[in-house]
């Protein structure tokens, strides 16, 4: 195996991409980060909080599916440019199944006429035999799980099988459940040579990653408020890179060229993005702490941040529980014109009152007026009548039938409701509840397989 | 005025717990984020969407609070009946937070 980190940095920074926030994220950004962005690493952060437990059904039904099915499609975008340049991509795209992953990136690879390519694979991180017949209780609920209810259980590894993966050459590393900001942690400890327990260094680093893992969200993707906070050309905003330099400095910048910014004000909102006590921000390498973290302007589309600290990693290591949890039905219709919110109204007590004559009994139920209170209920009270409303009936019940039941109700507003409705949709989908239990370090075991084509 | 004129900031979700960031555009406003979006008024104005418990976190350096909202998001994006399940837009029901004018600049 090779030992090609050191040779790449000679002095100058690590440089190291976000070529993807979420599954179905765009692609274009990530190949103009591998042509433009000088990178040393290309990592791309695909697994939101349900993503596994849906591909871990994806799996149940085709045993060589269950990782993310846009792979292919950025593996032919950017695995000959990142194999030309000496680029390292990093990608929990396996999600449910990273063997099928990296048969995946293989065979990308060989219809490219690539060589010498080395595909690590990391697994262990599925637990859900051992969740689903063990003690383990939800931290949410505190109780027991239901072993006939649980579809997948997923421990979030941290940097430390990533690392042994880059230390030991691989050239793509494909992961399933890995914290996100881990995938960024391990190519900068690799590459500046910190040490995994020096704990200020790896809060750092995990700073560097929880600023980079959601893309656009810190290039201004999600920060346009016309007239408030402009942003250019988001049809083209590009993905962030982090220049980090051995001593610990960490700037974050995009490609120049590329749309949207880079400032004070898109950093700080990504900062504390999902971040509860910014002191203890855990992960499985680090209990980070980003209370004394600072954030200032270093040039165009520049900004600097520093301050992070670092305290040691949890045992404990925490697990995804996706558990059957009953069925969603829902309908919707639109009224439009003078006295839509009222006929609106009317259709949803109609509905109610259905559902109370000849059932079912919701669990849970929710009528929205979308356009008049959908989001906030009574927090956003509109001025004045708009034209349009639609109404929006949503219910939880036990099963797929009841589903439909309550989906129907809305649809049946047609011949049976208000004047003038229109446009009615159904949906019905199963409920995939994630809930989270603990599990002691030393009872995950990952592995790492290597594969060279 | 609104929350908005001076501040901005982003909502995220963990399983049922919503975190907002208020932020300044300018530093020299923190004190009055301090003052005005206490804990309690965040909870008046998320009156029936938050049944647990708000905490403040205090990032002075950062001119910035950060919100922690606990059973606030409807059972959690994978359970949650509301049209919008991960409680992305909670952050702009809170920048219409009233808030009092500064004071008139004194006389040069």
């Amino acid at each position: 195996m090779r030992h090609r980190q050191s040779r790449r940095l000679s002095g100058r920074p690590l440089r190291i991409g976000c070529g993807a926030g979420y599954s179905n994220d765009r692609v274009e950004p990530a190949v103009e980060l591998v042509e433009r962005g000088d990178l040393d690493y290309l990592v791309f952060e695909c697994l939101a909080e349900r993503t596994i437990a849906l591909a871990q059904q994806a799996k149940a039904r085709d045993p060589q599916a269950g990782f993310d099915p846009l792979l292919r499609q950025r593996m032919e975008a950017v695995l000959a440019g990142c194999h030309g340049r000496g680029v390292t991509l990093v990608t929990n795209m396996g999600a449910a199944n990273p063997q099928a992953a990296a048969g995946c990136v293989r065979d990308v690879a060989r219809r490219a006429g690539l060589t010498d390519l080395t595909i690590a694979v990391v697994t262990g991180d599925d637990v859900t035999a051992m969740v689903a017949n063990g003690p383990y209780r939800s931290i949410e609920l505190d109780e027991p799980f239901d072993p006939g209810s649980v579809v997948s259980a997923n421990a979030y590894l941290g940097a430390d099988p990533i690392v042994e993966a880059l230390h030991r050459g691989a050239d793509v590393v494909i992961t399933g459940r890995v914290a996100d900001p881990s995938l960024f942690v391990a190519p900068i400890l690799t590459a500046l040579g910190w040490a995994g327990d020096d704990w200020p260094r790896v809060g750092l680093a995990t700073l560097a990653g929880h600023l980079l893992e959601c893309a656009g969200q810190v290039t201004g993707g999600y920060f346009a408020d016309p007239g408030v906070k402009d942003v250019p050309h988001l049809e083209r905003l590009g993905f962030p890179l982090a220049e980090i330099t051995a001593e610990g400095g960490i700037v974050v910048t995009k490609v120049s060229g590329s749309g949207g910014l880079v400032n004070t004000a898109t950093c700080t909102e990504q900062l504390l993005y999902e971040v509860h006590d910014p002191a203890a921000y855990v992960t499985p390498d680090v209990v980070a702490d980003f209370s004394g973290v600072t954030v200032e302007a270093d040039g165009v589309d520049r900004v600097r941040v520093s301050g992070a600290d670092g305290r040691p990693r949890p045992e404990m290591l925490k697990v995804s529980v996706g558990q059957h949890d009953g069925w969603i039905g829902e309908g919707q219709i639109s009224y439009g014109g003078p006295g839509a919110v009222a006929r609106a109204r009317l259709a949803a007590e109609i509905v109610a009152g259905r559902l109370a004559l000849v059932g079912p009994v919701p669990i849970d139920v929710r009528y929205d007026l979308i356009g008049v209170d959908a989001l906030h209920g009574g927090v956003s009270r509109p001025v004045g009548e708009p034209y349009e409303v639609r109404l929006r009936v949503a219910a939880r019940v036990s099963t797929e039938a009841e589903a439909w039941r309550v989906a129907r109700e809305v649809e049946s507003l047609y011949t049976n409701g208000p004047f003038g409705g229109g446009g009615a949709s159904t949906t019905v989908k199963p409920v995939l509840a994630m809930r989270s239990t603990l599990l002691p370090r030393s009872a995950v075991a990952w592995r790492v397989d290597y594969e060279t084509v | 005025m609104k929350l908005r004129d001076i501040a901005h900031g982003r909502a995220g979700d963990k399983g049922d717990t919503c975190n907002i960031s208020v932020i300044a555009y300018d530093r020299r406003d923190y004190p009055r984020l301090q003052r005005e979006v206490t804990a309690a008024r965040v909870r008046e104005c998320f009156d029936g969407i938050v049944l647990g418990e708000i905490v403040r976190y205090e990032l002075p350096q950062l001119g910035a609070l950060n919100f922690v909202m606990t059973r606030a998001l409807g059972g959690g994006v994978t359970r949650s009946l509301a049209l919008d399940a991960h409680g992305k837009s909670l952050s702009s029901a809170l920048m219409n937070l009233e808030i009092p004018d500064p004071p008139a600049d004194p006389a040069p």
